[in-house]
């Protein structure tokens, strides 16, 4: 599988590791090059230093070839018209996005896209293991 | 006419005033509190110190009232979240959004941003109009665009003088609307001689604009 993933953050760079050490073909897109500095030296993919809310950036990136794209910058916004322009503009197949704002959530709603938030899946699991 | 302006600095204490001046009612989000302290103070409207992109700020500004939601930051991914959100969550109408990054006009369209002002575009054809031909006025953009209607005045080195529209070879796609001859509105044919001191307007493409005041200004 071809994957982009876009924000070498702590969770961006994990998940670009684990793939790539699992055989999948992957390209990171951060802003700054030091965000690089996470990938493990397993890693066997390429990296992109750009926006990847301009064009250019994703058109490097063969954003059109991509079979999954992942998103996991810090910012919400920035996530959602990365997102957007994934999965409407590009028809990308699978494209995934981290939520930090919950209540955010209400932009994706009838988009083709599949939410993650952290606090979510946090709670969640804090509740499972006190309540049941 | 209830509209929600989001962002915007300077320029939207400008709009709000000339909006309220036409009766609207007028509801401002802006993130810096001193700068919304000062509006409350000036204006006549509400004013919201918060984030335009959360739906708690928007709500408070009572977007499910308004009739249009102007975007207004200087970060185009902020600019489309506030438009979607006012247009998805609150069921806002009509949604306006600048764009700093031209390449971004395209895409805020097609995710359902009905009207953009792409500012990087519009200065610099401004600028570019004025500083070539500085006898040709653009009087009227149509459809974001995509039509120009211009102005250009014939100077005496203009190398069309006396002769008829058949004779001048101008670029296809462009159309001579009339000619200002003094008093006189002349409705160009193609016998028609061209005169210096003319004012032609013309309507063409924006690409074919370039060629057509080429033709006409010989610059």
């Amino acid at each position: 599988m071809y994957i982009v993933v876009i924000g070498c953050g702590r969770s961006g760079s994990y998940l670009a590791n684990q793939l790539s050490k699992a055989g999948e073909d992957v390209v990171v897109i951060d802003k700054k090059f030091g965000s690089f500095d996470r990938l493990s030296a397993e890693f066997t993919g390429f990296t992109i230093n750009g926006d990847a809310t301009e064009i250019e950036t994703l058109k490097s990136a063969k954003f059109d070839k991509a079979d999954v794209v992942v998103i996991t910058t810090d910012n919400d916004n920035v996530n959602a018209m990365i997102a957007q322009i994934a999965s409407e503009l590009y028809q990308i197949p699978k494209v995934m996005v981290r939520l930090l704002d919950p209540e955010k959530e209400v932009i994706y709603r009838n988009l083709d896209v599949i939410t993650m938030s952290p606090t979510n899946l946090l709670v969640d699991k804090f509740t499972r293991e006190i309540i049941g | 006419m209830r509209i929600i302006m989001v962002g915007g600095g300077k320029v939207i204490y400008y709009l709000a005033k000339n909006f309220l001046a036409k009766g609207y009612q007028v509801s401002i989000v802006n993130k810096d509190e001193e700068y919304c302290q000062l509006l409350a103070r000036e204006l006549n409207c509400l004013v919201i110190n918060g984030d335009g992109s959360k739906p708690d700020a928007l709500r408070e500004a009572e977007a499910g009232k308004a009739d249009a939601i102007l975007s207004l930051t200087g970060n185009d991914p902020d600019n489309l979240f506030i438009c979607q959100l006012a247009q998805r969550e609150f069921g806002v109408p009509k949604t306006f959004s600048v764009v700093n990054n031209p390449d971004n006009e395209k895409i805020f369209k097609e995710l359902g941003v009905e009207t953009i002002f792409n500012t990087t575009k519009l200065i610099s054809l401004l600028i570019e109009q004025r500083v070539e031909v500085a006898d040709v006025n653009n009087l009227l953009s149509i459809e974001e665009g995509r039509i120009n209607i211009s102005q250009v005045i014939l100077q005496k080195s203009s190398p069309v003088l006396g002769k008829t529209l058949k004779e001048i070879n101008l670029p296809r796609d462009i159309v001579f609307g009339c000619i200002i001859r003094g008093e006189e509105v002349v409705i160009p044919k193609g016998d028609t001689q061209l005169l210096e001191g003319d004012k032609v307007l013309i309507i063409t493409l924006p690409e074919n604009q370039g060629e057509a005041f080429a033709v006409l200004s010989g610059e």
